[in-house]
């Protein structure tokens, strides 16, 4: 059995914020677990423009962010180990990993951080009939082998769901040669960023189907077309309205999953709406010294975002492992009105009273509606919004006056009020 | 010139293969596919069915019986996943507790052991998801799952290590018979000659027989649609639960996998093409909404993925078994449920059948036993470590949700009749199978193939010809 | 005459309304910051991107070196300066910024490195 203070799974951007700000915080029994053969994480694929404008106050791209933090864990000399795959946490924090080099190891941690992201939903868990030729990827497999490989999974492609991932493989795909032939979404708005939709989408004349969905599969070795029809209120498809698109390729962009297995072997209670651990203000979950933050937590739309709540989940972790003494009474935030979640949920009510950031996301697309967070039933914050929707996540900076308010609250609120009325 | 050959490599033919093997006889199994167990094997319902159900007196009746006995030596012998986790038939009306007792009575003819009729009240006793409205249960204890293409491989790579050999993406179009010889014609041109045929061809047995016999078969294609929930969904239930036939229909089994899935399903739909492995919607809504009358708590977020499968139902609804009226063409055709609780008994009858009628003599290199891949996920750590010590690439985790690591890969890879495809090394290994569905491993699971049997990443395939996986290089 | 549209100089991206009665003079509103009315002018009178792509790497530790252009370039030149990457393969090592395609066509900006290549 070997020992360490933190122990951060994963080397994506949640891991490397999280163990610069541990570091910052004056930790330095740290190590960092990656199975890739590269730190980085996602971001390595991601090779388009649109990062960093609130890190580092200028467009990097995903490649390029994810140096900046490299480096910043390599000035540090905080160790990392690649190409290594935690297999179990346990609820004592005892993480075991396995590795061609090290083969198979348990370290004992004093504080664990979750920071290994989330992965795609598959076609089966979005029950699509049909046949199971070559030719079905999820977006971000696809992106993977055309931006880290220089391969091309397909020529004729319809993409199915518009999230980011599936957007961006939109513009990617016809950068590179492929013809898109459209993107097929269920609901009757978009899961991905508006500005994607215009530069990956609009640019190229590429059309989106909104509340249409993909009834069938064709082609027994490889696809060759997908037949595509309306769906009514409930999502039932109209097969009336059903019609065929030749391809060779379906892209599914159709959700991003927290990968939780881990946490939940470790005892980590999970929300059914996140998918991610439910944790108070130190990013901390219900297990005394386990923390979470990054997609793993819950899938952001911003990686500037990831950053900044992994750089408080490092130092709640510092204070824990130092012992800080924490307040047992906690609040639960209530999200109503159209507020579908938000992270954290709970706040413990103690004497810190640094700034915060609440992480919302609203259970549909709304307008002219004002986002507010009220305190005992008060006004604390409310912000205009001319336009909310699912796929953007809207974050709530909180000053540290406004936390010290939050925190000897007895009712927490965030809601939607309709601007008209 | 060969002494036997098999046409087909499903669980029928690699199963007559492996036990014709005790022999020595010289084999060659013709397989129309690229790999042994793709074609009904490949996507069924796993089970090791009790015996109750089959017609008394019936072939399937007494190769179920037989067969059933069989299982617990067998995956021991060849190593392959086999739990008798015992089967109930579940009644949900008072008024059918006749028929249920029927099936008992049935059960205790064909010579079932171990049957017994429980209450509703005992049956949550032992599955307590059930429905509250099941009024009583038909119990087999000797019911059983297995993992029906990991018991195919197992037969295959233990009759090719005695001696028989295989021949891949040879499709049988041809068969003469001149004095005593056949000549076997693929489509490929060439042409093998043997003194005995064995056909095990499955939904194309019937294309095969008539080849060569006045005495025409006919199989029906029936597709059989099937969800499979993950694995975190696993304790549902732990028996196989079937609902006792009404007017209203058949009614769908819900079932652990030997890997700890929940399995749903199937239907029954006789179609046209015997290829053509498509879920329908309608279908798959079925299977959900009977599969709630059993297990209620069921919910389509626990679904993982949706598959079919073809039987080859014989329009005399029983297995064609044995000699045809060409003297030493033999038929196994029409081998659809309980066809594979069957397979192990009706390999040794024929094998015995051959042997005895042409006096064939001991293989005695024959070695019955089979190692299986060694499987990380279900090691504990000191073996783990072991294993890592002795082959790094086990310290490589390939497939993060079924913890496959690219040892296993590799060795899956590597093996006689060994992996040649994506869908080929889930086969073996599970890699993909999980709950992700191999959105993670597909691009690793490609360059190790691509390594390993040293071909260009564009020429990795899922399932074989005209399946590639990529289409070309960005620049 | 007004023109909607979405602001894509960040992800924010802003509901942008523009009064385009004089070409002249366009007035923009729904911008959070100043970015979204450089923005809007440029896309009503002359569009422009960042490009980003990749290059086929010689010698490296990596197949692929991602890259973009170092400023945004007019939109009809795209495939144009995408066809460019696709003609050259690169030498490792790279590092971050490197200029891989100088003054691509002719517009003054080049195609820098974003990854970092041993």
């Amino acid at each position: 059995m070997e020992f360490k203070n933190l122990v951060i799974i994963g080397g994506g951007p949640a891991g490397l914020a999280a163990a610069k700000s541990a570091y910052d915080s004056g930790e330095r029994d740290i190590l960092i677990l990656e199975r890739e053969s590269e730190l980085g994480g996602i971001l390595n694929q991601c090779i388009h423009n649109g990062f960093g404008l609130h890190t580092f106050k200028e467009e990097l791209t995903g490649p390029e962010y994810a140096q900046r933090y490299i480096d910043e864990i390599n000035d540090r000399k905080i160790e990392y180990k690649l190409n290594t795959t935690v297999i179990d946490v346990s609820r004592d924090k005892i993480v075991t990993y396995v590795s061609s080099n090290d083969g198979l190891v348990e370290i004992n941690a004093k504080a664990i951080i979750f920071a290994c992201g989330c992965r795609e939903r598959p076609r089966g868990a979005i029950n699509i009939a049909g046949m199971r030729g070559a030719g079905v990827y999820s977006a971000g497999t696809a992106q993977k082998l055309v931006n880290i490989d220089g391969y091309m999974p397909g020529k004729e492609v319809v993409i199915l769901g518009s999230g980011d991932i599936g957007l961006i493989m939109a513009r990617r795909m016809t950068f590179e040669g492929a013809k898109v032939k459209a993107v097929i979404e269920l609901m009757p708005f978009s899961a991905g960023l508006n500005r994607n939709i215009v530069q990956c989408l609009n640019d190229f004349d590429i059309p989106l189907h909104f509340s249409h969905t993909i009834v069938e599969v064709v082609g027994k070795d490889r696809v060759e077309s997908v037949l595509v029809a309306k769906v009514d209120e409930k999502l039932n498809p109209i097969m009336e309205t059903a019609f065929s698109i030749p391809c060779d390729t379906i892209l599914l962009s159709v959700g991003l999953l927290p990968e939780n297995e881990l946490a939940k072997n470790a005892s980590v209670e999970l929300s059914n709406i996140t998918g991610g651990a439910i944790v108070d203000d130190s990013m901390m979950t219900n297990v005394d010294g386990v923390f979470q933050c990054g997609n793993v937590l819950h899938v952001h739309d911003l990686v500037d975002f990831v950053s900044a709540e992994s750089e408080v989940a490092g130092q709640c972790a510092v204070n824990y492992i130092n012992g800080k003494a924490r307040s047992a009474e906690k609040i639960e935030i209530l999200t109503t009105n159209g507020v579908r979640y938000c992270v954290p949920e709970i706040i413990l009510k103690d004497n810190e009273f640094k700034p915060l950031a609440l992480k919302v996301r609203v259970a549909n697309v709304f307008k002219k509606v004002k986002l507010q967070v009220l305190l005992d039933d008060n006004i604390l914050i409310s912000k205009n919004r001319a336009v909310v929707a699912p796929g953007e996540m809207e974050n709530i900076a909180l000053t540290s006056e406004q936390v010290q308010k939050l925190k000897t609250a007895n009712k927490i609120e965030i809601k939607l009020v309709s601007e008209v009325l | 010139m060969k002494d036997i050959i098999i046409i087909g490599s499903g669980i029928v033919g690699s199963s007559i293969a492996r036990e014709l093997s005790r022999y020595s006889v010289s084999v060659t199994v013709l397989e129309k596919g690229n790999d042994v167990s793709v074609g009904t094997t490949k996507a069924n319902s796993g089970i090791v069915h009790g015996g109750f159900d089959a017609k008394s007196g019936s072939n399937k009746a007494k190769f179920n019986i037989a067969g059933n006995a069989m299982f617990d030596k067998l995956s021991e012998e060849l190593q392959f996943p086999f739990i008798r986790n015992g089967s109930l038939v579940l009644c949900f009306d008072e008024n059918q507790a006749e028929a249920l007792e029927s099936l008992y009575e049935k059960g205790i003819g064909n010579g079932v052991e171990g049957l017994e009729i429980i209450s509703g009240e005992k049956v949550r006793e032992l599955e307590p998801n059930i429905s509250e409205k099941v009024h009583s249960a038909l119990f087999a204890k000797t019911g059983g799952i297995v993992s029906p293409y990991e018991m195919n491989i197992a037969y295959a790579e233990n009759a090719y290590n005695n001696g028989v050999e295989f021949q891949f993406l040879k499709e049988v179009i041809e068969i003469e018979k001149n004095e005593e010889i056949f000549s076997v014609k693929c489509s490929d041109g060439s042409v093998l000659q043997s003194k005995i045929v064995i056909n095990c061809a499955g939904v194309f047995s019937d294309e095969i027989n008539n080849l060569v016999c006045e005495e025409k078969l006919h199989i029906i294609p029936r597709k059989g649609d099937y969800i499979l929930l993950d694995k975190v969904h696993g304790d549902l239930c732990t028996h196989t639960l079937f609902q006792l036939p009404t007017k209203m229909g058949k009614g769908v089994l819900v079932t652990p996998t030997t890997h700890g899935n929940i399995l749903l399903g199937p239907t029954a739909v006789d179609v046209d093409s015997k290829i053509s492995l498509s879920t329908k919607r309608n279908e798959l809504d079925s299977i959900y909404e009977s599969a709630q009358n059993t297990v209620p708590s069921i919910s389509k977020r626990m679904i993982i993925t949706a598959f079919s499968g073809i039987r080859a139902h014989s329009i005399g609804d029983d297995f064609v078994v044995g000699e045809s009226k060409v003297k030493a063409f033999y038929n196994l055709a029409g081998i659809e449920s309980p066809g594979l609780t069957s397979a192990p008994a009706l390999a040794v009858h024929i094998a015995n059948e051959i042997s005895t009628k042409y006096e064939l003599n001991k293989n005695e290199k024959f070695v019955a036993t089979r190692e299986a891949i060694p499987h990380f996920a279900v090691m504990d750590n000191a073996k783990r470590l072991e294993c890592i010590a002795k082959n790094p690439l086990y310290g490589n985790i390939v497939c993060r949700c079924e913890m496959i690591t690219e040892g296993e890969i590799v060795d899956s890879i590597k093996r006689p009749l060994g992996a040649k495809d994506l869908d080929g090394i889930k086969r073996r290994t599970r890699a993909g199978m999980g709950r992700c569905q191999a959105g993670f491993c597909t691009s690793r699971v490609m360059e190790i193939l691509s390594r390993e049997l040293e071909i260009s990443m564009l020429e990795v395939t899922k399932s074989g010809v005209n399946s590639e996986m990529l289409l070309g290089r960005t620049k | 005459m007004i023109k909607e549209m979405i602001c894509i100089s960040c992800p924010m991206g802003c509901h942008l309304s523009c009064d385009i009665t004089d070409m002249n003079d366009i007035k923009v509103t729904g911008n959070t910051c100043p970015r979204g009315v450089l923005y809007a002018k440029d896309e009503l009178t002359q569009p422009k991107r960042i490009v980003t792509g990749s290059m086929r790497v010689v010698g490296g530790n990596k197949a692929m070196l991602s890259v973009k252009t170092s400023n945004a370039i007019d939109k009809h030149l795209i495939f144009d300066s995408l066809r460019l990457l696709n003609e050259i393969k690169v030498n490792a090592p790279i590092h971050i910024g490197d200029v891989m395609i100088e003054n691509v066509l002719g517009t003054g900006v080049n195609f820098v490195a974003t990854k970092e290549i041993l």
